[in-house]
């Protein structure tokens, strides 16, 4: 009896041991002993790869060095920076203008750098809006944002803003299919199926200056457009879209728009769509958004609205657009660095189709068809398919791919990274994330010749990956060394906001374009002071503009009098250092809005509207020098009607006051 | 060929020439600078000075030396630069008189005058320095007791934060070998002299 009472709880324990090494292996497994090694970059040593990563719901862009996962910057973009001063100066404030208004926020979610011959060229750097639809454009020799476009006739900017093999377009196709603006939208929600309408929008960039504009508008029928990817290669010409929510639905999309067993990949010819208009076959349509543009000469952005965008019928015209049938509301719509195969990851499907832009071809040719939906024709599935990853794991999302024909699709639901060969589609590897992957990013994963070594996820949840802070958690990029048959995770690093789509390029691409200054003697701006001789304060009824300079390490005029209670003041900032890392700050004492941060040879306003009598500080708030703390002055204030005179001080030494 | 011994020979010609076309050349370079590093400055700051200007950083460097009390550097104050193209000029131009002329006294003539040109140069740029450096605004922001910031005339010097290291450029290399051609020239003429007698 003893001996079994023994052989039991032998039994047991035995039987609680194994089901303990069943639990998923954690952090302590998953990496593996060369790994801090890999990621170390030392003191003073410079990363080998940036990489540019949305900031999500923070509305900016954030820059990372990659093996080191170091935060290098955060770009303001669409939402305002008071540290920067973006939105709050007078001169960015016009870039969060839209036909709404000034704008101060909004959800950045994919970025895409510009590109040559399918190659990152390291010029530019395209965001997207999700919730006000526009797309930003961002210099990257001085990693500002220097151009915003509204998307009109779209309601929610998602599949955005992916580009063409020589970023001949940006496009922006709409989420939330809407009734378009042009027509009365006064009408019931449960109308979607007639007056909802989806629209895709086809940006140009200027070749040399990267200038958008809204080319042309493709209307499609309401569905709701997700992702998208240029065709690359031999499929350049072509743009693929996801869609989902096929079924039209209105309510409780989570359960009405999945239904169908497919929904769908649009693809748009739009070397097609460029020859229906050359051939006057788009609508003008009367709309209104705001254009808005940067200049680093006046240092100073414009905002226009503009009222006019033509629109292609993705109905009326034929050989425009095609449906091709995928799984279970899509997501990732990939496209391999050849541009032959299309992976379309339906989200809640059990297999990875990957289509082919060959048979694709082909089946339109044949005019395989399976129906029309809404007037466009639906290509037989297994027409286009070149075949299917066979249980590749839960959720899948995104795909990239590297130099060796692998592709690697993000699980969310399974939470892990798969890695499965481009031609015989089989799986090679898994590896799991930690936790709920959305995106990734192989460097150079979406160029004709990636680049390879690295693969970095974006996490949606990380719980114990971090020290808490509270109920709310970072959100965090996992790095993996791609180099072998196997990924190996080597780092985890937080990011800001919440990372969707990032881009990764090797840094030789981009950091020789940085410049250092910006040159006095090219500031256009209107109230530039090129010099301590030409500062001045003057009185225009009630506006006063205060043309001051920064050098180190004081401020001209550092005394201000004559400043009455209902006045405007406007200082008008120059740096006039021409030294590479000697930003200049100003700030004043009950400002409403933000600091002022000023670069180099750059000239910028601050509105201060004083709300009180007396004496006001101001100081420089970036530490500039050892004399730092002695870059201040005054602003007198005196009451409404009172006869102080205007004067300013640029400042006397004690010296010069005993000489006297 | 005259081979009296009151002339120069041929290779002392060929020298001159080299010397001359030296010092035309060192009228395009600069012919001084100063590197300045700063734990501020990891790319460090240069000043350059030409035969008629000065090149380099002079208005970061300016900016900074406002905070000791240094009077502020500028190029025309310097009676040295509308003098110093025509001397070095005049110099070339003697190497081809001499050439002409052909005469040995004048050859050691010629290198005598350009050796004290040279030694003056340097008293020159030292009380320069002298003056910049000890001169200083009383009134200015940073003042160390005892503390002088004259650039060493060759070399290194630590001066507060920034280490100054004062070497001569490409002109003044020119300058140098062309005075070292000269002197070669002077001692293979001595010597030629000295076997004939």
């Amino acid at each position: 009896m003893k001996n079994a009472i023994k052989i039991a709880v032998l039994t047991g324990l035995i039987a609680a041991s194994g089901l303990q090494s069943c639990k998923q292996k954690n952090i302590a497994s998953a990496v593996s002993g060369d790994a801090a090694s890999k990621v170390y970059v030392a003191p003073g040593k410079y990363d080998e790869i940036y990489n540019f990563v949305s900031g999500g719901f923070s509305g900016q862009m954030s820059v990372y060095g990659i093996p080191s996962g170091r935060l290098l910057r955060v770009i303001p973009v669409f939402s305002t920076d008071p540290e920067k001063g973006w939105g709050f100066s007078e001169e960015t404030k016009p870039m969060l203008n839209t036909s709404h208004g000034m704008v101060p926020w909004d959800d950045l979610h994919h970025v895409q750098l510009s590109k040559t011959n399918g190659e990152v060229d390291g010029r530019w750097v395209f965001g997207n809006a999700n919730n006000t639809p526009r797309v930003a454009r961002i210099d990257l020799t001085t990693f500002r944002t220097q151009e915003i476009i509204e998307i009109p006739n779209s309601g929610g900017n998602h599949s955005s803003p992916f580009i063409t093999e020589n970023t001949e377009y940006v496009v922006a196709g709409t989420r939330f299919s809407i009734p378009p603006d042009d027509v009365n939208g006064d009408v019931a929600i449960d109308t979607y199926k007639k007056n909802f309408k989806g629209t895709l929008s086809f940006i140009s960039v200027g070749k040399e200056d990267g200038k958008m504009d809204i080319a042309f508008q493709i209307q499609c029928p309401g569905v709701n457009f997700d992702l998208s990817r240029a065709g690359k290669g031999v499929s350049h010409g072509w743009f693929f879209f996801s869609c989902y929510n096929t079924e039209q639905a209105n309510t409780l999309l989570e359960v009405n728009a999945s239904q169908k067993d497919k929904d769908f990949v649009m693809a748009v010819n739009w070397k097609k769509a460029e020859a229906y208009l050359k051939a006057g076959k788009a609508r003008k349509q009367t709309v209104r958004y705001a254009h808005n543009t940067y200049s680093e000469k006046t240092h100073s952005a414009t905002s226009e609205i503009k009222t006019e965008v033509l629109v292609l019928d993705s109905k009326e015209l034929k050989d425009l657009c095609y449906f091709i049938p995928c799984p279970k509301s899509p997501h990732g719509c990939d496209v391999s660095p050849t541009g032959e195969y299309i992976v379309a990851s339906g989200k809640l499907a059990a297999v990875i189709p990957v289509f082919s832009f060959d048979k694709m071809i082909k089946a339109i040719e044949a005019k395989s068809y399976d129906g029309e939906f809404e007037g466009i024709p639906v290509i037989k599935y297994e027409s286009a398919l070149y075949g299917e990853v066979k249980k590749p794991g839960l959720g899948p999302l995104h795909t990239e791919f590297d130099a060796n024909g692998n592709a690697y699709t993000s699980m969310f639901v399974s939470s892990e990274v798969v890695k499965w060969n481009i031609k015989d589609l089989k799986v090679i590897d898994r590896q799991p994330t930690f936790y709920s992957i959305g995106h990734l990013c192989v460097v150079g994963g979406d160029t004709k010749t990636p680049t390879g070594k690295y693969l970095i996820a974006y996490n949606k949840i990380t719980k114990d990956r971090y020290l808490p802070t509270g109920p709310e958690l970072s959100q965090s990029a996992q790095l993996f060394d791609i180099s072998g048959e196997k990924m190996k995770l080597l780092l985890d690093f937080p990011t800001i906001g919440e990372p969707h789509y990032a881009q990764a390029v090797l840094a030789s691409v981009i950091k020789d374009r940085s410049i250092k200054i910006f040159k006095i003697e090219d500031n256009k701006h209107p109230y530039a002071t090129k010099g301590e001789k030409e500062t001045k304060v003057v009185r225009e009824g009630n506006k006063v503009h205060v043309y001051m300079t920064a050098i180190r390490s004081h401020l001209t005029p550092d005394n201000i009098e004559g400043i009455k209670l209902g006045d405007e003041v406007y200082f008008h900032v120059t740096n006039l250092e021409q030294d590479w890392d000697v930003p200049h700050g100003f700030a004043i004492k009950g400002a409403s809005n933000a600091e002022l941060l000023v670069m180099p040879g750059e000239t910028q306003t601050l509105k201060w509207v004083p709300d009180r009598v007396g004496i006001s500080p101001m100081y420089c708030t970036d530490f500039c020098s050892a004399l730092h703390q002695e870059m201040s002055g005054y602003v007198r204030v005196s009451p409404a009607g009172s006869s102080v005179p205007i004067k300013f001080g640029t400042g006397v030494t004690k010296q010069e006051v005993a000489s006297k | 060929m005259n081979t009296d011994s009151k002339y120069i020979g041929t290779l002392t010609k060929v020298l001159l020439l080299f010397s001359g076309a030296l010092l035309v050349l060192s009228l395009f370079y600069p012919i001084w600078r100063i590197e300045l590093d700063a734990p501020q400055y990891p790319e460090g700051l240069t000043l350059t000075i030409f035969a008629n200007k000065i090149g380099g950083q002079l208005d970061i460097i300016n900016g900074l030396n406002h905070y000791i009390g240094m009077k502020t550097i500028h190029a025309n104050e310097f009676i040295e630069f509308a003098v110093l193209p025509y001397a070095i000029s005049a110099y070339a131009l003697a190497c081809l008189v001499v050439i002409a002329i052909r005469k040995r006294t004048i050859l050691y003539l010629l290198f005598g005058f350009f050796v004290a040109f040279g030694t003056l140069a340097m008293i020159d740029f030292w009380r320069w320095e002298y003056n910049y450096g000890h001169n200083l605004d009383p009134s200015a922001a940073i003042i160390v007791p005892g503390m002088a910031y004259q650039p060493p005339l060759l070399g290194f010097k630590q001066l507060l934060n920034f280490g100054a290291y004062s070497i001569p450029d490409i002109g003044g290399w020119f300058l140098l070998i062309s005075g070292v051609l000269m002197g070669t020239a002077v001692f293979i003429e001595l010597r030629r002299n000295r076997k004939k007698a």
